[in-house]
């Protein structure tokens, strides 16, 4: 079953493909992470271009939170308010992000970056949820009342000026911070091609404080829109959306998504969070190693 | 417009003996890639036409070679520094062909000498890849076997020694393989017949490998309506989306 991709300008299995998008989208539906940070992996490693990879995965990440949104919205878990303060913060990184794509571009550094970005980010949020999902299973099992998460009021975001009532998410704080949030995903997005949801996600939890129902929901809406920007920047920039990789990993995330949404509220939220945790940590410890092999092309070749 | 140039050189380096022709031709004048591809094998093939119809005595030999267009490139080189691998050095070709492959009836080295092989740029150490000029000899050499070796490895260059079959001293063929990864453009069929260590006549056939249907209609798209190409790529992110939403929720409830 091989098929043609025209962007990407090779041929690969139609059925490895859309497998790879049933497995991410089933982590975009339990999880509320746009799956990117495993795609663009993926993808390179089975010989994509990289920058098609990235832009690709971008369509594929908008497609996997469209379903996952209708199906979060029909339950109420989706604070608009605070989703649009994130989306706006979020297209505002996306143009800073593809500044700064283009001069580690320039300079032949950009794999790298990229490479040791994702290593300290996923490796010190894998660590952090680990940590925090492990306590709560223990705490439950003791018998005791499940705590939620760290500090409900972080000083830092108490500070800042300028206070507005998100009732969904049950918070009374400043717009800056969800704001400032949504930018630095906008810049992750364009950067690695992730949704940045598993970013947002815990920030959302442990920075912001924000009720755990509306979380998952919301942070897909905001995924959702800064992902269609980012597929926009990047087909009027580097011209690298291949509409034929994306749509064959979309006809398997779709169906994923709905499975994972289905599964998310059967599952306790703690384990939830564990499981996503190890995920986020075998990536990253992936990524680490592979920075230290000695990589299989020692050459690479960029048009100039 | 090399090739041309070969073809008149050619006779003159043997003086004024009548000369033997060639009259190649290739399988397919045009490749067309389509969503099933997944790479071509290309027939190139011909016969040699010897003044008077004699054949000489000694064996003749041919090389051919099917070269994709050049383009400018910068190679990346990977070293490791305080524990992971960075790009560290750096070069550039202004001519690198996206695809070469040589096939001939015997390996290069026993049929002409290094000097002949390397104005002909027969054999994959003879490639002319303009390097930027600054850079050190030994230092271009490496990133160019570099380069030479990534591309072999994925059948981008590739030099088969008796990939050419002659029959009767008359006839001759050669299979070549064109990988699915092959970049599109205007490529040549050059084909050299060689006696004594000498090139003593040359012939050069185009081959057009272009996008076709729908693949050609999404590339240029993609490149000429960037904006519409990626709001048609949300919209259909959107829409495949939804209706698996809508799919499932049917199903569900």
């Amino acid at each position: 079953m091989d098929i043609y991709l025209p962007i990407a300008g090779l041929s690969v299995n139609m059925l490895v493909i859309v497998g790879m998008g049933v497995v991410v989208g089933l982590l975009s539906g339990l999880f509320g992470v746009g799956g990117g940070f495993l795609t663009t992996p993926l993808l390179i490693f089975y010989g994509i271009p990289p920058a098609v990879a990235v832009a690709s995965a971008s369509t594929q990440v908008t497609g996997a939170s469209v379903s996952g949104v209708f199906a979060h919205m029909r339950r109420g878990g989706v604070d608009f308010r605070m989703g649009a303060v994130l989306v706006v913060g979020g297209i505002l990184g996306a143009g800073l992000g593809a500044v700064l794509f283009r001069l580690l571009q320039a300079s032949g550094q950009i794999d790298t970056v990229i490479g040791l970005i994702y290593v300290l980010l996923l490796g010190t949020i894998g660590g952090m949820m680990a940590n925090e999902s492990i306590r709560a299973i223990l705490a439950i099992r003791r018998g005791q009342a499940p705590r939620h998460g760290m500090r409900r009021h972080n000083p830092l975001i108490a500070a800042l000026p300028m206070r507005w009532r998100f009732y969904r998410s049950g918070l009374y704080i400043s717009p800056l911070a969800p704001l400032l949030l949504g930018i630095a995903t906008g810049v992750l997005t364009v950067l690695l091609g992730v949704g940045g949801g598993f970013v947002i996600v815990p920030a959302m939890i442990y920075l912001l404080g924000m009720a755990t129902s509306v979380v998952v929901g919301t942070s897909l809406f905001q995924i959702l829109f800064v992902t269609a920007a980012t597929t926009m920047i990047h087909a009027t920039t580097t011209r690298a959306v291949d509409i034929v990789l994306g749509m064959l990993l979309l006809l398997g995330s779709v169906t994923g998504a709905q499975i994972g949404a289905h599964f998310a509220q059967r599952i306790k939220p703690e384990w939830l969070r564990l499981m996503l945790a190890l995920i986020v940590l075998a990536v990253a410890l992936r990524m680490a190693l592979g920075l230290g092999w000695r990589p299989e092309e020692i050459y690479t070749v960029q048009p100039a | 417009m090399r090739a041309r140039a070969i073809a008149l050189i050619a006779p003159l380096l043997i003086g004024a003996a009548p000369s033997p022709e060639l009259v190649p031709d290739v399988s397919e004048r045009a490749i067309e890639i389509r969503y099933s591809f997944t790479g071509a094998e290309l027939l190139l093939f011909g016969a040699i036409v010897y003044p008077g119809g004699r054949r000489p005595r000694e064996q003749v030999d041919i090389a051919v070679v099917l070269k994709g267009p050049t383009e400018s490139i910068v190679l990346r080189e990977k070293r490791k520094v305080a524990g992971i691998w960075v790009n560290a050095d750096s070069t550039r070709f202004r001519s690198a062909p996206g695809y070469y492959a040589v096939a001939s009836s015997r390996p290069i080295r026993e049929m002409i000498d290094d000097r002949t092989a390397a104005i002909y740029e027969l054999g994959l150490d003879n490639i002319q890849m303009s390097p930027a000029s600054g850079a050190e000899i030994g230092d271009q050499r490496r990133f160019q076997a570099g380069l030479v070796d990534l591309r072999r490895r994925t059948g981008l260059y590739l030099e088969d020694p008796r990939g050419v079959e002659i029959s009767e001293g008359v006839l001759y063929r050669a299979r070549i393989r064109i990988p699915a990864r092959v970049p599109v453009g205007k490529y040549t069929a050059e084909t050299f017949l060689i006696e004594d260590g000498q090139v003593v006549a040359a012939a050069v056939r185009p081959v057009d490998i272009d996008k076709s249907g729908f693949e050609r209609f999404v590339t240029i798209a993609a490149q000429r309506w960037s904006v519409v190409y990626g709001l048609s790529a949300v919209a259909m992110s959107l829409v495949l989306g939804w209706a698996g939403a809508a799919l499932f929720r049917r199903r569900g409830t």
